[in-house]
């Protein structure tokens, strides 16, 4: 590890030390938050004991769900705008705006008329997730470098092959990005959603908790929504730099 | 007769308010069988553009093409091999998947593959590097996988853009030895475009001199080199002379290709 | 071609709200209110005073977390760009912390700040903050290095150079730093009015779903989209404004 990653972990256990001492000694009242100490047991107790197996399922498959729409939707929509001149002259322009409008305020709507169920929740997760994978996907077609294909016609390579050998591979990081943000923006419009209004799930049940003030449980779940999210956005970014190591010299 | 071009020129049509541009020809060229024939000319007179049409890549406005008798028209023939000017490895792939590429392609069966891609591979030296990315490469290395990537293919006829553009000097005059190896051991007919005098003039059993755009051939010299030749063919008096007829031929041609206001490279 | 784009924008924009109007004639007035109505919903409802006060305290909310993320951002990731021992520990940190889902922290912070106004500033703050940072913090480092070494040959003084080298090196990404952070603190504001509050636009869309009134929920959004999209364009084209000096 670089010297500068020394010293990145070091302030992040710094700071949790720091955090433990302020509660230890009573700098940072009960009511407010527990010492990280307890957080971390707390967490470990929730996963151990199962004691909110059905909301996690909830959760974790609506966000399984939306990753698979937006992927999937996005992929295709950028293929279809990429592909399609009118299409892109009319959308372009919209895609790179999209992100001024939080998608969060259709889901009052979404409510109304779908129900307090798991619809709402995965259609905001996919407004959030899908135009970035679009918005990628366009960018990684765009840059696949002309001699590639050239190279293609060269050997004669079908359309259809040419699109999965050479035209996919060739883009590959960039849907990589975009597969990227499409796991952390399901992620944040599934749980968001589930905070607002939702009958189950791990956001309901934090909710629930702060609610009841059961600093316990709320702490404890949201130690163990962090630590998903991590481990998801994790191993996304070592295969990307993988990919990455492969790829450049 | 390995490969005729008859009268073959290029226009682009204007962009929007602008007048066409006349980019090649007319052109008349035949191609002997087995040859090694460079062309050499200035900055965009339409080099690159007339191996792309040769190569089925690009369509002429005007005249025909001819590979091995039948008209080249909108798809590269089989028993052609093209190889780039910038390196066009592929960097998903390894070194020896790179080169087996054309014949996964093609769906010839495993056994056959692995023969012909260790062959190609050992050919142009990359065997230690066969599990490789090419990123890992230096320039010169990633143009042999990309040369080897064409020869598994077992073409006839090789068409080279600038292959060596990208390298320094030593490397371009040992990489020349190469393509003259390759030449003499594989029989193919070789059509090397280059800009630089000295490795067409010795390399090349003719080369041709084309014009500033809209690029024609001026003169074509025959060198009268032996066949079991190498870079050290540069000790010969008649190197000299070649490379110098060429640049009488090629200097005015230079300044008006570098005088023009927009100069721009093969459109 | 600029006629041509705003042809196909405004091409497009008809299409959503026929697209709209058409969902409407679907499924009906219990479901949806089609567009005309919900843009003359929207504007009583601006024109009526019992709503100003939800109006005003959104508002407040969004200016003072926007000020706040603006500032921090801004001049933090100056100071920590131009330090390079500095922006090499803290940006690949900033980066990481950026994709914790901050949805996740909001209990924590509504138990820090209560529920009042300040927890929505502070949620605005924690989206919009961390972008800005790191946009800076990139816009300083990536100067041309040749321009600062022109400025010297020059014998520029320190303030020269910060006026007419660094500034306007820096200016357009950082510019694009703050839009992004713009939209993002609009989110977090809006995210803290709908999940706990007591007054602002997002409780007044809370209230409504209880109420199952549509014509209201319809118009608060409307307001809610119309006011994002508006702020955007302004700020994309003064984006583009600066790009356009930039190679």
């Amino acid at each position: 590890m670089t010297r500068y990653a020394w010293m990145r972990l070091g302030i992040v256990v710094g700071a949790g030390v720091i955090l433990e001492i302020l509660f230890r000694t009573g700098v940072i009242p009960r009511l407010i938050m527990i010492p990280p100490s307890e957080m971390l047991a707390s967490a470990w107790q929730i996963l151990a004991s199962g004691e909110f197996k059905g909301d996690f399922y909830f959760s974790l498959l609506n966000i399984a769900f939306a990753i698979g729409l937006s992927v999937a939707g996005g992929f295709l929509t950028g293929l279809a705008i990429y592909s399609v001149p009118l299409l892109r002259a009319t959308l372009e322009p919209f895609l790179t705006s999209y992100s001024a409008v939080p998608p969060i305020v259709f889901y009052p709507m979404l409510i109304v008329i779908f129900g307090l169920n798991r619809i709402p929740q995965i259609i905001i997760a996919v407004m959030f997730g899908l135009v970035p994978m679009a918005i990628n996907t366009i960018n990684g077609l765009y840059r696949i470098r002309p001699v590639f294909l050239k190279v293609g016609r060269a050997h004669r390579v079908s359309a259809l092959a040419s699109v999965f050998r050479i035209q996919l591979p060739a883009a590959a990081p960039y849907l990589f990005v975009g597969v990227t943000l499409a796991v952390s923006y399901s992620v944040i419009g599934v749980i968001s959603t589930e905070f607002i209004l939702s009958a189950s799930g791990i956001g309901h049940q934090i909710s629930f908790a702060y609610d009841n003030y059961d600093n316990r449980a709320m702490y404890g779940l949201v130690v163990l929504l962090l630590a998903i999210a991590t481990l998801l956005n994790s191993t996304l970014r070592y295969y990307s730099h993988r990919m990455l190591q492969r790829w450049t010299r | 007769m390995h490969a005729r071009v008859e009268g073959v020129t290029r226009i682009y049509p204007g962009r929007s308010g602008q007048p066409p541009v006349n980019a090649l020809g007319p052109i008349d060229l035949d191609l002997y069988k087995g040859e090694f024939l460079s062309i050499v000319g200035p900055s965009g007179c339409g080099k690159s553009t007339f191996l792309e049409l040769l190569a089925g890549l690009a369509e002429p406005t005007a005249g025909t093409i001819e590979f091995e008798g039948r008209a080249v028209r909108g798809q590269v023939p089989e028993g052609v091999g093209v190889v780039f000017q910038e390196d066009s490895s592929f960097p998903w792939l390894t070194v020896w998947d790179n080169v087996a590429f054309g014949l996964e392609n093609e769906g010839v069966d495993p056994a056959e593959t692995k023969r012909r891609t260790d062959f190609a591979v050992g050919f142009m030296g990359l065997t230690d590097f066969a599990k490789s990315y090419p990123a890992q490469l230096s320039g010169g290395m990633r143009q042999r996988v990309c040369i080897a990537r064409t020869l598994v293919l077992q073409p006839r006829l090789i068409l080279l853009d600038e292959p060596f553009a990208a390298l320094d000097q030593q490397t371009r005059l040992l990489m020349g030895d190469e393509l003259l190896r390759l030449w003499r051991e594989t029989g193919a007919t070789i059509l090397l475009i280059t800009h630089a005098l000295d490795e067409a003039a010795m390399l090349s059993d003719r080369v041709a001199a084309m014009s500033a755009r809209p690029g024609r051939l001026l003169e074509i010299i025959p060198t009268g080199w032996p066949a079991e030749r190498d870079s050290r063919i540069v000790e010969d008096a008649r190197f000299g002379t070649i490379t110098a007829r060429l640049w009488t031929i090629l200097r005015d041609e230079s300044m008006k290709a570098i005088g023009r206001t927009e100069s721009r490279e093969s459109a | 071609m600029r006629a041509r784009q705003v042809l196909y924008t405004a091409g497009f924009i008809a299409a959503l709200l026929i697209f709209w109007q058409a969902l409407y004639w679907i499924f009906g007035a219990r479901v949806l209110t089609p567009p005309w109505t919900t843009f003359a919903n929207a504007w009583n409802m601006l024109k009526m005073p019992d709503y100003w006060p939800d109006l005003g305290e959104s508002i407040r909310a969004f200016l003072i977390a926007l000020i706040i993320a603006f500032g921090m951002g801004t001049i933090g990731g100056i100071v920590i760009g131009t330090w390079r021992a500095c922006s090499e520990v803290l940006e690949p940190l900033l980066v990481n912390i950026n994709t914790v889902p901050k949805v996740a922290l909001y209990p924590v912070i509504l138990l820090i700040f209560g529920l009042g106004i300040w927890s929505k500033v502070v949620f605005g703050v924690l989206h919009g903050v961390i972008p800005i940072m790191i946009s800076s913090i990139g816009a300083v480092r990536n100067v041309n290095p040749i321009y600062v070494r022109c400025g010297r040959t020059m014998h520029l003084t320190h303030w020269q150079m910060l006026r007419r080298v660094w500034v306007p090196a820096c200016v357009p990404e950082i510019f694009s730093g703050l839009r992004l952070g713009f939209s993002l603190t609009l989110l977090g504001t809006i995210f803290g009015e709908f999940f706990a509050s007591q007054k602002g636009v997002g409780f007044l869309l809370m209230n409504a779903i209880d109420l199952r009134n549509i014509p209201t929920i319809m118009s608060l959004i409307l307001i809610l989209v119309v006011f994002a999209v508006l702020s955007n364009s302004a700020l994309l084209a003064v984006d583009r404004r600066l790009h356009r000096t930039q190679a």
